[in-house]
C-alpha cells in the first residue's frame, strides 16, 4: 500500500546542517577568517563586489566564505543583501582622471606622460606552480615608486585633444543616470543603463562575447587605449550643506578601448570608444566590458547588427549570472505536473499512431 | 556586520512595496497586460518563485492566512521553504486548507476546490510572455500586444494540428483575457485553464526574473485559444485517484516499483486528504484506514 | 517653503501595517468595482483632503510618483503634507502625473487631459483620486465589467458631470485610459478603465 512522502521541513533543515558541516570541513584545521580572504584571495572578493554591485570587502568576503567559494552563490548572497539597503543619495561621478594609479598601461603609445606602470599584474609571470606557496615563507616587501603623481593624463584625452576620437559620452545636461535595480528595464536601452548591466554582468559571459567580436562576430578593430587601476574618491553632494562630502576611496579598474570608425557624410573619420569600469582589480572584466560596450553601439554608427555581441536584447537579457543561474537551476524543482501532461499527450499520440499502423496493415492484408 | 538581519515586515522595504502595489493596481485595471516592474533580488533564486514572493509580500498583512503549494502539494520542498519564509518575515498564519486561506501562492497548479470571493491566488511565473517562444524579442512582442496582433500564436497552434493532429500544448496553454490580451497562465496544466474563467478569486501573477506583474480580476473572461474544428479540451484520466477515489481531478503518476507498476493520485494534496477524512477511499488506500470506516 | 503645522501630523501611526491595510482595501475595490471600502485608521490629512484620499496618498505616492493636485487641494498645508509624508514631487503637467487628486468643489479637467498611457505601455496612465460628497445618495450608476459577476450599483453624490460623459470614451481607447478612485471621507470605491457605467433609470 502506498504512503506519500512527507517531511519536507525536516529534510531541508538536515540538508542545511550538512551544508554547514561540509563548509567547515575538518575541525582540526583553523577556520578561515574574513580578513584572510580579503588579504589573500582579494581578486575573488573583488569579483563578488563587482557583480553584486556593492562595494564592501568584508561582506563580500563573508559571502564568499558562506558560499564555500562558489562565486555566483556569493554574488547572489551579496545582491540579496544590497536590495534591502536604503538609498541615501547618488554620488558624483567618480573622477578616474584623478585616480591614484597602481597600474596603468597603454597599447597605443610607447611612452606617455605618467608612463607605463605595470603594478600588481599576472602579466609576464611564467605560469609555473610555485612550491614556495605551500609553506608560509617570507615574501619580500614590494618596491614602491617614489612620488606617485596625483593626476595621470588619460590616453583618450590625448586623442581627444586632436579631435581624433569621438567626445566622451554625450548625455543631455539634465540626464539622471538610470538604475536598472530600481526601474523596470526597457528596450532599446540608454548607454548608461547598458553599462550598468555590463558592469554587473557575468565575467565569463562578457569574456566570451568580447572574444567573439575579435573572431569576426561583430568586429570593432580595438586597441587598448588605456587600462588603469587604482583608488578613486567617492563624493556626495549634500544640497542642504551646500558642499561636497568625501565618502572614501574605492579601488576600480577602468578600460578605454579605442576602436576604428570610418566616418560618415556628417562626421569626419574619428576613433570610437568602448568603455569598461569595474569595482576592484579586474582587468579581464573591464576589457571585455569595453569591447562589448563598443559592439552594442552598432546602431549609433550605422553598423549592421548581425553578431550576438551587437544584439542589445540578447546581451543585456542574458548577462546577469544571478538571473541565469536561478532559471537554469530551477529546472531541478519538481515539474511533474507538467511532465504528466506531456506524458499523457505522448501516450495518446503513440496510441493513435499504433492504431493507424494496424489499420494500414489490416488494410494491406485485406487487399 | 552583526546588524545584518534587521528586515522589514514581509521582507521588502516600503518603497519597493509601494512600487509593486502600484503595478498590481494597474495590472488589475488592464486584465492580462504585463506591467513591467523593478523586480528586486530576493533571498531565493530567480526562477524559484521570486515574482510570486514579491507579490505576496506586497499584499500580505497580519490578518491573512497563507497557503503555499508547488505542483498542487503543500509539502513539496520549495513550497515548504516559501511558507517558512513568510512565517519568519511576516509572522502570518499558514494553512494547507484551500478554503481557509486568504492568499494562496502557487506554482504550476490551481487548487481543485473552487476558490471564493475574497481569496487571492498568486501565481509564480517563469516566462510571462506567451509569445516569447514564437518571438524572443521583447521589443517585437510588446508591439504585437499593442496591436493585438496574435496571428503568430494561431499559426503555431495550427501547425501543431497539422503535424500531430491536435494542439500539442499541454501546459502554459495560452488564454485570452477580457477579449483583449493573450496571456500566459503560467505553466499550469491546461486542465486548470477552465478554473481561471470567471473565477470569484482575484488572480495575480508575478514574474521576478522577467520583471512583470499581471492580473485577472474576479468574474473576468479567460478563454483558452482554439479553433472551431479543434475546440479546446482538457486532459482526462482513465481512473479515479487511487487514494481518495476522486474523478475529474488532476492526477500525479507515481512509479511504485522497478517493474513499471504505477498508480495515479491527486496532485492537490489538500483536496485528497480532505476527501479521505470524509471517508472517500480509492483502491490503493491503506487497509487500516479502510477498516476505520 | 514654509512648513505648516498640519504638514507634519496626521500620518499613519504604524506606516508599515496601515499602508498594507489601505492597499488591500484599494486593491479589493479596484478588483471589484462597486465595492465600497473603508479606511478605518485615524489618518488626518490637512483639510479639505479627505481621510481616505490622504490614506491612498500615503500608501501609493513617493519619490517616484509625480502628483497633480486640483485647485481646491493645492494648499500649502496639503503640499507640505505630501512632501513631508510621501516625498512625492508635485507636477503642474497633468500628462506627467502618476496620481491626480481632485475635489468636487473645484472643476475637474477633462479625463483626456491626464496621462492615458501608450498602446505599448498602457499602465503609464494617471490614476485619479476624486473626492466626492458621498458614495451614496447620488444618481445610481450601473457597473459592468471585470470584477463584477453581473452588475454592481454605486450612487456617488457630487461626481463631476463630465466624468460620466467622458467615461465611455475612456473605455473606447482601452487598453489606454485613466483609472479612478472615488473617495468620500473615510470611504472609497474604484472605477478601473474596464468598468462600463450606465445611468440607471429611476
Amino acid at each position: 500500500m502506498y504512503v506519500a512522502v512527507k517531511g519536507g521541513e525536516t529534510a531541508i533543515a538536515n540538508a542545511h546542517r550538512l551544508l554547514a558541516d561540509r563548509r567547515r570541513g575538518d575541525r582540526n584545521l583553523p577556520a578561515i577568517t574574513i580578513e584572510q580572504l580579503i588579504e589573500q584571495l582579494g581578486l575573488g572578493v573583488d569579483r563578488v563586489m563587482a557583480e553584486a554591485s556593492l562595494f564592501d570587502r568584508s561582506l563580500a568576503a563573508l559571502a564568499l566564505k558562506q558560499s564555500r567559494g562558489d562565486m555566483i552563490e556569493a554574488i547572489f548572497l551579496l545582491r540579496a543583501y544590497r536590495t534591502t539597503l536604503p538609498r541615501f543619495g547618488t554620488s558624483k561621478p567618480v573622477e578616474t582622471g584623478s585616480m591614484q594609479v597602481e597600474r596603468r598601461v597603454s597599447a597605443t603609445y610607447k611612452d606617455l606622460p605618467g608612463g607605463q606602470l605595470l603594478g600588481p599584474t599576472f602579466d609576464y609571470t611564467h605560469r609555473l606552480l610555485d612550491p614556495s606557496l605551500l609553506e608560509d615563507g617570507m615574501v619580500d616587501q614590494a618596491v614602491e615608486r617614489p612620488g606617485t603623481p596625483d593626476h595621470v593624463m588619460r590616453v583618450s584625452d590625448i586623442l581627444d585633444g586632436e579631435g581624433l576620437i569621438e567626445p566622451d559620452g554625450e548625455m543631455p545636461e539634465d540626464h539622471v543616470a538610470g538604475d536598472l535595480t530600481r526601474e523596470p528595464m526597457e528596450f532599446p536601452m540608454q548607454r548608461d543603463l547598458r553599462l550598468q548591466a555590463l558592469a554587473r554582468g557575468d565575467e565569463g559571459f562578457l569574456l566570451a562575447l568580447a572574444y567573439s567580436t575579435q573572431r569576426g562576430y561583430g568586429r570593432t578593430h580595438p586597441f587598448v587605449g588605456e587600462i588603469r587601476m587604482g583608488l578613486v574618491e567617492v563624493e556626495l553632494e549634500v544640497p542642504e550643506l551646500g558642499f561636497t562630502v568625501s565618502l572614501g576611496e574605492i579601488r576600480v579598474t577602468e578600460c578605454q578601448m579605442v576602436n576604428q570608425f570610418k566616418g560618415s557624410a556628417k562626421a569626419p573619420p574619428q576613433f570610437t570608444r568602448g568603455y569598461g569600469l569595474v569595482f576592484g582589480q579586474s582587468e579581464r572584466k573591464a576589457m571585455a566590458m569595453s569591447l562589448v560596450d563598443r559592439a552594442l553601439r552598432a546602431d549609433e554608427f550605422g553598423e549592421d547588427r548581425l553578431a550576438p555581441a551587437q544584439d542589445e536584447e540578447f546581451v543585456i537579457s542574458h548577462c546577469d549570472n544571478v538571473q541565469a543561474t536561478g532559471f537554469v537551476e530551477h529546472l531541478k524543482l519538481p515539474h511533474y505536473v507538467d511532465f504528466q501532461a506531456e506524458l499523457d499527450l505522448v501516450r495518446r499520440m503513440r496510441a493513435r499512431h499504433a492504431a493507424e499502423m494496424n489499420r494500414d496493415i489490416d488494410k494491406e492484408a485485406a487487399e | 556586520m552583526s546588524e545584518l538581519a534587521a528586515y522589514n515586515f514581509a521582507y521588502l522595504d516600503e518603497q519597493t512595496k509601494r512600487m509593486i502595489r502600484r503595478a498590481i493596481l494597474k495590472a488589475i485595471a488592464i486584465p492580462g497586460y504585463q506591467v513591467p516592474f523593478a523586480s528586486r533580488e530576493m533571498p531565493m533564486p530567480y526562477g524559484w518563485g521570486t515574482g510570486g514572493v514579491q507579490v505576496t509580500a506586497s499584499i500580505i498583512g497580519p490578518d491573512d492566512v497563507l497557503k503555499v503549494i508547488d505542483q498542487g502539494a503543500d509539502d513539496t520542498t520549495n513550497a515548504v521553504s516559501i511558507r517558512a519564509f513568510f512565517q519568519k518575515v511576516a509572522e502570518v498564519a499558514v494553512t494547507t486548507h484551500t478554503g481557509e486561506a486568504t492568499i494562496i501562492q502557487t506554482r504550476h497548479r490551481i487548487p481543485e476546490e473552487t476558490l471564493k470571493e475574497g481569496q487571492v491566488l498568486v501565481y509564480q511565473v517563469p516566462i510571462p510572455e506567451p509569445l516569447r517562444f514564437l518571438e524572443p524579442r521583447e521589443t517585437e512582442t510588446r508591439k504585437m500586444h499593442a496591436l493585438e496582433e496574435y496571428g503568430l500564436m494561431h499559426v503555431k497552434l495550427y501547425e501543431d494540428i497539422a503535424r500531430h493532429g491536435r494542439i500539442a500544448t499541454t501546459y502554459a496553454y495560452p488564454v485570452k483575457v477580457h477579449g483583449r490580451y493573450v496571456m500566459d497562465p503560467s505553466p499550469t496544466p491546461k486542465f486548470d485553464n477552465p478554473k481561471m474563467h470567471r473565477s470569484e478569486a482575484l488572480q495575480l501573477f508575478g514574474a521576478g526574473r522577467e520583471k512583470r506583474i499581471y492580473a485577472v480580476p474576479p468574474h473576468t473572461d479567460v478563454v483558452s485559444l482554439d479553433f472551431e474544428d479543434h475546440p479546446f479540451e482538457i486532459q482526462t484520466f482513465d481512473k479515479p485517484c487511487a487514494l481518495c477515489g476522486a474523478n475529474h481531478v488532476y492526477l500525479d503518476e507515481i512509479v511504485l516499483d522497478d517493474g513499471g507498476k504505477r498508480m495515479f493520485v491527486c496532485s492537490d494534496t489538500d483536496f485528497c486528504e480532505t476527501r479521505r477524512a470524509e471517508g472517500h477511499t480509492g483502491e490503493m488506500l491503506a487497509p487500516s484506514q479502510e477498516a476505520a470506516e | 517653503m514654509q512648513i505648516h503645522e498640519t504638514s507634519l501630523t496626521g500620518g499613519f501611526t504604524n506606516p508599515v501595517l496601515d499602508s498594507q491595510n489601505v492597499f488591500r482595501t484599494v486593491m479589493n475595490c479596484m478588483a471589484q468595482p462597486g465595492t465600497i471600502g473603508e479606511v478605518a485608521m485615524g489618518v488626518e490629512p490637512p483639510a479639505p483632503l479627505g481621510a481616505a484620499a490622504g490614506a491612498v496618498m500615503l500608501t501609493l505616492c513617493d519619490h517616484d510618483t509625480a502628483v497633480w493636485l486640483g485647485p481646491h487641494l493645492l494648499t500649502p498645508g496639503i503640499t507640505g503634507w505630501l512632501g513631508f509624508h510621501c516625498g512625492a514631487p508635485l507636477t503642474k503637467e497633468k500628462t506627467e502625473a502618476k496620481f491626480a487628486f481632485a475635489h468636487h468643489k473645484a472643476p475637474l479637467p477633462s479625463l483626456m487631459s491626464f496621462a492615458q498611457g501608450t498602446l505599448e505601455y498602457p499602465d503609464r496612465s494617471t490614476t485619479l483620486v476624486i473626492e466626492v460628497e458621498a458614495l451614496d445618495g447620488g444618481p445610481t450608476l450601473e457597473l459592468k465589467g471585470p470584477g463584477i459577476r453581473t452588475t454592481a450599483l454605486l450612487s456617488p453624490k457630487g461626481l463631476p458631470e463630465h466624468v460620466l460623459k467622458q467615461w465611455a470614451k475612456n473605455g473606447q481607447i482601452f487598453p489606454q485610459g485613466v483609472d479612478v478612485i472615488l473617495t468620500a471621507g473615510h470611504r472609497l470605491a474604484a472605477l478601473p478603465r474596464t468598468c462600463k457605467i450606465s445611468l440607471k433609470e429611476a
